[in-house]
C-alpha cells in the first residue's frame, strides 16, 4: 500500500528537475560579488532589456575553476565580478572573449589600462585599495598603539596580533605580497614579509577572513581589502579601517565575456549595460564600498575615499602573470612561511 | 540448483529487456532534449522527424549518424535465442556477444564523436574529417545502453555465473556500471592531472616531484618544526575516528543496554550534529571558545590568565570534528549492538562469566563489525571534511583544504590537487585494509533462524559509570552548542549587538497571502525547495543502491569482489571538491551532459552518500545467518525475493540509517555542491555560505536553524514510516516478549 502513495509523490518531485530552461532571449551570468549585489545586477539587466538571466554565484577563485572545466562546452556567457587575478588568468589561458565596449570612454583610465593589459578580454568594474582593519574594543583592551602605516605592523607589541591569508590560496593575500614588492622593491618588500611574518598569528586560507575574525574578536588586525573592512563596520562589528600612510595597491574587479559563449549577443549587451554609471550605480543599495570604474557612476559615503588614498601604480601585466605569480609565491614559501614564529 | 527454472523456455526478464531496447531505438528520442530529463514539449515540437528529437531509427532512415547503424545488429540477435533453453551454450553466447559489442560500441561512438566530430586527432588522421557532431545521449540511448547491459548480464549467469542466478549477476553488472560510469570516469579524469606536464603532455616525472613535495611529507613536528599535510591529516582522521568510534559506542550502549529513561530525546540530540550545516559548528565553537569567546573569557578571568587563541589548529578541529561524526559511528554501532544476540551472552552467564567477563569477551568480539566500519567511517569523514577545517584549523593545514585551495587559490594548480587527492586516496585505501585485516575471516552471525529469545543483559558496573559520565558530558556540551545556535539565530548581531529580533527568520522566510494565493517573498524560499526537492529524490535511490551493493558483498562471493567493494568507497573518500570538478569535466560534454540540471546534483549525492548505506547494510548483514536465506531459497523463492522478503524486513536499522544519512547529507553537504548548483538549482548550503562570506551570520544561522527543524521532523517520519526491527526477542526489560 505505502508503495502506491509514494510513488506517484516520488515522480511529481522528480518532474521537476532535470531541465535547463531554454526560451527567446537568454543570459547565463557568472557572479562573483556577494549575493544580493548580483541578484541586482541581474534583475536590473532583465529590467533594462527585458532579456532573462539566470545567475550562479560563486567566489571568483571557484567561478574560474568552474569556466576552466567547462572550457570545451563552456555553459556561461558573462563572469562578471570578483578581483581580477582570475580574469586575468582566463585570460592568459585564452578561456574569454575580447570585446572593445563602446562605452569605454567613460571609465576610469585604471579600468582601460588593466583591459589593455589582457588583450580587451576582461575588464574593470570597480576597484578596491588594499588596508586594513583593526578591531576598536581589543586594541583598547590590550592597550595597544593605533596603528597607521604599514610599517606599524612590524612593531614587537603586535606580536600575535596581525591576520592575513595565504598567498598561495588567496588573491587577497597575493595583492598584498605584490604590493609590498612594488611599493617598496622586490628585496626590501620580502624583508618587510618576513618582519610581518613573526606578529602572523594566522594565515587564513579565505582572502576576507581575516576581518571577520577581527570583527568577532578573534584577532586584533586583519590585513584585507578596505572595502571589506568598511563592510563589517557597517554591519555593526568595532572595526576601524585603515588606509596605509606609505600607500597601498588596489584590485580590479573585473568582468569578461566567456570564451564561446551560447548568447554572445546578449552577452555583449550585458557588458556594455554593466559598464555604465546606472548600473554602477545599483552597488549604493547593496551595501559595496568599491570605486566604480565609471567616471560618472557614484561611490558610497561610507566608501574609503580614494582620492585621499596614496595608490601606487599597479602594473597588472606584471604582477598578474602567471610566471611573476608563481614566482614570487615560490619565493614566499621558501624564506618567509619557513621562519619561526 | 533450481533445474526447474533453467528448463523452461520462456524467458519473461530477457523478452522485457528485448522490448525495452527496441523501444529506446525505435520510438523515444535518441538525444538529450534541451528543455530537460522530465519535460515533454519534444512531443509537440516535430517529434519524430526534428533531428533533435528523433530517435536513432529515424536518424538511420533520414541518413544521418551513420555510426549508430551497428547499434542495430546486437538488438536482432537476441531474439533469435527467444526459444532456446538456458543450458543451450548458443544462448549465453548469443546474448554475451550482443551485450558486450552493443554496450561497447554505444561507448566508443559516444567517446568518439562529440560537439566538434571527431574527439580524438587520431581518429581524424585514420577517417578523415567528419563534418558531422552529436550532442549528450538522451532517454533513447539510456533505454538501450540498459537491455545491453541486462543481455550481457543474463549471458553471464545462463554461463552459470553465480549458481546461474540473474537476480544477481544482474545487479552486480547494473552496480558496476552505474559506479564505473558516475565514480571511476570522472575521478580519472581528474587525477590524470597530477601526469600533465605544463605544455599539455603526460610525464611521471611530473607526478614524482609533486608527490615528494616537502609541503606535503615533512616531519618537522616532531623536532619542534611543521609537519607537511599528510601526516596533519593522517594524524588527525586517526584521533577523530578512534573517538568518534569510542563516542558512538558509548551512546549505542546508553541507548540499548542500561534503563535510562529518555532514550529518544538521546537519540535525537546525537542525531542533531549530523544535520547541522557545517560551518555553523564552528561558529559556536568560536563564539565560545575563541579569543574573545565566552568560556576562555570566563576561564581567563577566573584564574587570571590571558585568553589565547587554543582553539586555532588541532583542537578546534578535533572537537568540531568529533561532534559532526559521532552520530554516523552511532548509526552504524546502534545497529550492531541491537543486533548482538542475547542468547550467546546468556549462555556466557550460565557458564557463570560474570556482566563485564561477558561484555568483554562476548558482546564486544561480536560488534568488531560495527567498530571497524565506525571507525572506518569517522576517518574518511575527517580525511575528507573541509569546512571545518576551514573556519578552526588556524595554521594546522589539512588535504582536504589544501586541495580546495590548489583548485580555487591563487595558484590555479589542479595537477597538485590531483596529487593532494592520490594521498588522501592511498590514506583512505590504507585505512580500509587495515579493517579488513583486523575483522579477518571470523564470523559474526548473531541473527540465525533459530530460536532467539532473551534480552540483553544491563552493562556491567564496571562499564556503565565511565559510559555515563561521558555520555552525560558529552550530551551536556551538544546541548550547549545548539542552545548558542538557537541564540545566534534571534539576536541582532551575534557576538556584538545581543538584543532580540525574529528579522533573519522573517528575511529568510517571509509569506504573503494576496489573491493569487501564497506569495513566498522570503528570499531562502526557492534554494529551500530546490534543496528539500533534490534530498528527497536522493535519499531513497541512495538507500536502495547501498543496500544492494551491501547484499552483493555479504551474501554473494564473485571475482574481483574487493576491487569492488573499495570502488563503491572511493567516491566517499574523495573530498567533495575533487567530486564537483571531477563531475564538470567528465559531465559538461557529451556523451553524457548533464551540468546545470538537478540531476547532476542527486547523482552527485547518490554516489557520495552510497558509501553509508553500503557500510551499515554490511555491518548489520553479517550478523544475519545464512541459513535464513537458504531456508528462504529452499522453500523455493529466488534471490530477489529473499532479498526483499526475508533480509531487507531484518535490516531496517541500516535501511532507516542509510535514508537518514542521505536525505540529510543532500541538505548539508557543501564543497562539491558549490561547483554544481546553478542558476536555476541552488541549494541551501550555498546560499548559507554566501551569507557568511556577507556577514549575515543571523540570516545564515537562521537558516540553518530552520533546516535543522526540517531534519529532524523528516529523520522522525522516517523513522515511523521504516519501522522497527523485531528480532523476535522481549524488547523490553521485564515485560515478556
Amino acid at each position: 500500500m505505502k508503495k502506491h502513495l509514494i510513488a506517484p509523490a516520488f515522480l511529481a518531485l522528480a518532474s521537476g528537475i532535470g531541465s535547463t530552461s531554454v526560451s527567446a532571449a537568454n543570459l547565463t551570468l557568472y557572479c562573483s560579488a556577494q549575493e544580493e549585489w548580483c541578484q541586482l545586477m541581474a534583475r536590473g539587466f532583465e529590467d533594462a532589456t527585458g532579456v532573462d538571466v539566470a545567475m550562479t554565484r560563486k567566489s571568483s577563485g571557484e567561478t574560474f575553476a568552474q569556466v576552466k572545466a567547462e572550457e570545451a562546452n563552456p555553459k556561461g556567457d558573462v563572469w562578471w565580478g570578483g578581483t581580477g587575478d582570475p580574469h586575468l588568468q582566463a585570460a592568459e589561458e585564452d578561456l574569454t572573449e575580447p570585446y572593445v565596449s563602446p562605452m569605454r570612454e567613460q571609465l576610469h583610465p585604471w579600468s582601460i589600462a588593466q583591459a589593455e593589459s589582457a588583450g580587451d578580454k576582461t575588464i574593470g568594474i570597480y576597484s578596491g585599495a588594499l588596508g586594513y582593519g583593526y578591531n576598536t574594543d581589543l586594541l583598547a583592551a590590550e592597550g595597544l598603539p593605533e596603528p597607521a602605516c604599514w610599517k606599524d605592523l612590524l612593531k614587537p607589541e603586535f606580536k600575535g596580533h596581525v591576520q592575513m591569508a595565504n598567498p598561495n590560496s588567496s588573491g587577497t593575500a597575493y595583492t598584498t605580497l605584490a604590493t609590498m614588492a612594488q611599493l617598496f622593491g622586490e628585496d626590501e618588500g620580502f624583508e618587510y614579509m618576513k618582519g610581518l611574518h613573526a606578529n602572523i598569528n594566522q594565515y587564513t586560507k579565505s582572502g576576507s577572513a581575516p576581518i571577520k575574525a577581527a570583527g568577532l574578536g578573534e584577532t586584533t588586525i586583519g590585513i584585507v581589502f578596505m572595502h571589506d573592512a568598511v563592510a563589517q563596520a557597517v554591519a555593526g562589528f568595532p572595526v576601524k579601517v585603515v588606509a596605509p600612510c606609505e600607500g597601498t595597491g588596489y584590485e580590479i574587479g573585473s568582468m569578461s565575456i566567456i570564451k564561446g559563449a551560447r548568447n554572445i549577443d546578449e552577452a555583449k549587451q550585458f557588458y556594455d549595460w554593466a559598464l555604465s554609471a546606472e548600473a554602477q550605480n545599483l552597488a549604493l543599495q547593496v551595501d559595496a564600498f568599491q570605486v566604480p570604474s565609471n567616471m560618472s557612476a557614484e561611490t558610497s559615503d561610507k566608501a574609503p575615499d580614494l582620492s585621499s588614498i596614496k595608490l601606487i601604480d599597479y602594473d597588472f601585466k606584471t604582477y598578474g602573470s602567471s610566471d611573476t605569480r608563481k614566482r614570487l609565491l615560490e619565493k614566499w614559501d621558501n624564506e618567509v612561511s619557513v621562519l619561526p614564529q | 540448483m533450481r533445474i526447474a527454472t533453467t528448463e523452461r523456455t520462456v524467458h519473461p526478464v530477457l523478452i522485457f529487456w528485448t522490448i525495452v531496447g527496441w523501444v529506446g531505438f525505435l520510438v523515444l528520442p535518441w538525444y538529450g532534449i534541451d528543455e530537460g530529463f522530465f519535460r515533454f514539449e519534444w512531443l509537440f515540437d516535430g517529434y519524430p522527424m526534428d533531428t533533435d528529437h528523433a530517435p536513432a531509427a529515424m536518424l538511420l532512415a533520414m541518413g544521418q549518424k551513420w555510426w549508430l547503424a551497428p547499434l542495430l545488429l546486437p538488438l536482432i540477435l537476441p531474439l533469435f535465442v527467444l526459444n532456446r533453453r538456458k543450458t543451450e551454450p548458443i544462448y549465453a553466447k548469443v546474448l554475451i556477444s550482443a551485450g558486450a559489442f552493443g554496450f561497447g560500441w554505444l561507448i566508443a561512438q559516444g567517446f568518439g564523436i562529440g560537439i566538434r566530430g571527431w574527439s580524438f586527432d587520431w581518429l581524424e588522421a585514420l577517417f578523415g574529417p567528419l563534418d558531422d557532431r552529436q550532442f549528450g545521449m538522451g532517454y533513447g540511448a539510456l533505454l538501450l545502453a540498459s537491455a545491453y547491459l541486462f543481455f550481457f548480464t543474463q549471458g553471464i549467469a545462463a554461463r552459470g555465473a553465480v549458481n546461474g542466478d540473474v537476480f544477481v549477476v544482474s545487479s552486480i553488472g547494473g552496480v558496476i556500471a552505474i559506479v564505473s560510469i558516475f565514480v571511476f570516469f570522472p575521478i580519472a579524469k581528474t587525477l590524470l592531472a597530477a601526469f600533465i606536464t605544463e605544455d599539455g603532455s603526460y610525464s611521471v616525472a611530473v607526478f614524482l616531484a609533486k608527490f615528494f613535495d616537502d609541503r606535503i611529507w615533512a616531519l618537522g613536528c616532531l623536532f619542534g618544526g611543521r609537519c607537511g599535510v599528510a601526516w596533519n591529516s593522517l594524524f588527525l582522521a586517526v584521533l577523530v575516528g578512534i573517538i568518534t568510534t569510542l563516542l558512538g559506542l558509548v551512546f549505542a550502549l546508553v541507548v540499548t543496554r542500561s534503563g535510562f529513561r529518555y532514550k529518544q530525546g538521546l537519540r535525537a540530540l546525537t542525531v542533531l550534529p549530523i544535520i547541522t550545516p557545517p560551518f555553523v559548528i564552528g561558529l559556536a565553537i568560536i563564539l565560545l571558545f575563541g579569543l574573545s569567546g565566552s568560556v576562555t573569557t570566563w576561564v581567563a578571568d577566573l584564574f587570571g590568565i590571558r585568553p589565547t587563541r587554543w582553539i586555532y589548529g588541532l583542537p578546534g578541529i578535533l572537537i568540531a570534528q568529533v561532534l559532526a561524526f559521532t552520530p554516523i559511528a552511532f548509526l552504524v554501532l546502534i545497529g550492531v549492538v541491537e543486533g548482538v544476540s542475547p542468547s550467546m551472552e546468556e549462555a556466557a552467564q550460565t557458564l557463570r562469566a560474570d556482566k563485564w567477563q561477558t561484555f568483554r569477551t562476548v558482546s564486544l568480539p561480536l560488534m568488531r563489525p560495527g567498530l571497524a566500519n565506525a571507525f572506518l567511517l569517522g576517518f574518511i569523514e575527517s580525511m575528507a571534511d573541509f569546512g571545518n577545517p576551514l573556519v578552526l584549523g588556524g595554521n594546522y593545514d589539512v588535504l582536504s583544504t589544501e586541495i580546495f585551495f590548489a583548485i580555487v587559490g591563487a595558484q590555479y594548480d589542479q595537477g597538485r590537487a590531483a596529487v593532494l587527492a592520490i594521498v588522501l586516496l592511498a590514506f583512505t585505501l590504507g585505512a580500509f585494509y587495515a579493517q579488513r585485516f583486523w575483522l579477518g575471516k571470523k564470523s559474526y552471525t548473531t541473527v540465525s533462524g533459530k530460536g532467539d529469545a532473551g534480552v540483553h543483559p544491563q552493562m556491567p558496573r564496571r562499564l556503565s559509570i565511565p559510559v555515563y559520565a561521558v555520555a552525560a558530558v558529552w550530551t551536556a556540551f551538544t546541548v550547549i552548542i545548539y542552545l548558542m545556535i538557537l541564540y545566534g539565530s534571534v539576536v541582532e548581531l551575534w557576538g556584538v549587538n545581543n538584543t532580540l529580533t525574529f528579522k533573519h527568520y522573517i528575511t529568510a522566510f517571509s509569506l504573503r497571502l494576496d489573491e493569487g494565493g501564497i506569495r513566498w517573498t522570503g528570499s531562502a524560499w526557492d534554494s529551500f525547495w530546490t534543496t528539500i526537492q533534490i534530498a528527497t529524490i536522493a535519499a531513497p535511490l541512495t538507500a536502495a543502491v547501498g543496500l544492494i551493493t551491501a547484499y552483493l558483498l555479504t551474501r554473494q562471493s564473485f571475482a574481483g569482489k574487493n576491487a569492488f567493494e573499495f570502488g563503491t568507497m572511493l567516491s566517499f573518500a574523495i573530498p567533495g571538491t575533487v567530486i564537483g570538478v571531477s563531475y564538470i569535466l567528465a559531465f559538461n560534454v557529451p556523451p553524457i551532459e548533464l551540468t546545470g540540471t538537478g540531476i547532476i546534483l542527486v547523482v552527485s549525492f547518490i554516489f557520495r552518500n552510497m558509501p553509508v548505506g553500503v557500510r551499515a547494510g554490511i555491518a548489520s548483514m553479517s550478523q544475519l545467518d545464512k541459513s535464513l536465506d537458504e531456508s528462504s531459497l529452499t522453500l523455493g523463492a529466488n534471490s530477489w525475493q529473499t532479498f526483499r522478503g526475508v533480509i531487507l524486513p531484518l535490516l531496517r536499522p541500516a535501511i532507516l540509517a542509510a535514508l537518514v544519512y542521505s536525505f540529510v547529507r543532500a541538505m548539508t553537504a557543501i564543497s562539491a555542491v558549490i561547483f554544481l548548483v546553478s542558476a536555476k538549482y541552488d541549494m541551501a548550503t550555498s546560499y548559507i555560505i554566501g551569507r557568511v562570506e556577507n556577514n549575515d551570520y543571523g540570516l545564515a544561522i537562521a537558516y540553518s536553524t530552520t533546516l535543522i527543524a526540517v531534519m529532524l521532523t523528516t529523520v522522525g517520519l522516517l523513522q515511523l514510516m521504516v519501522g522497527k526491527t523485531r528480532i523476535g526477542r522481549r524488547m523490553d526489560h521485564g515485560s515478556g516478549g
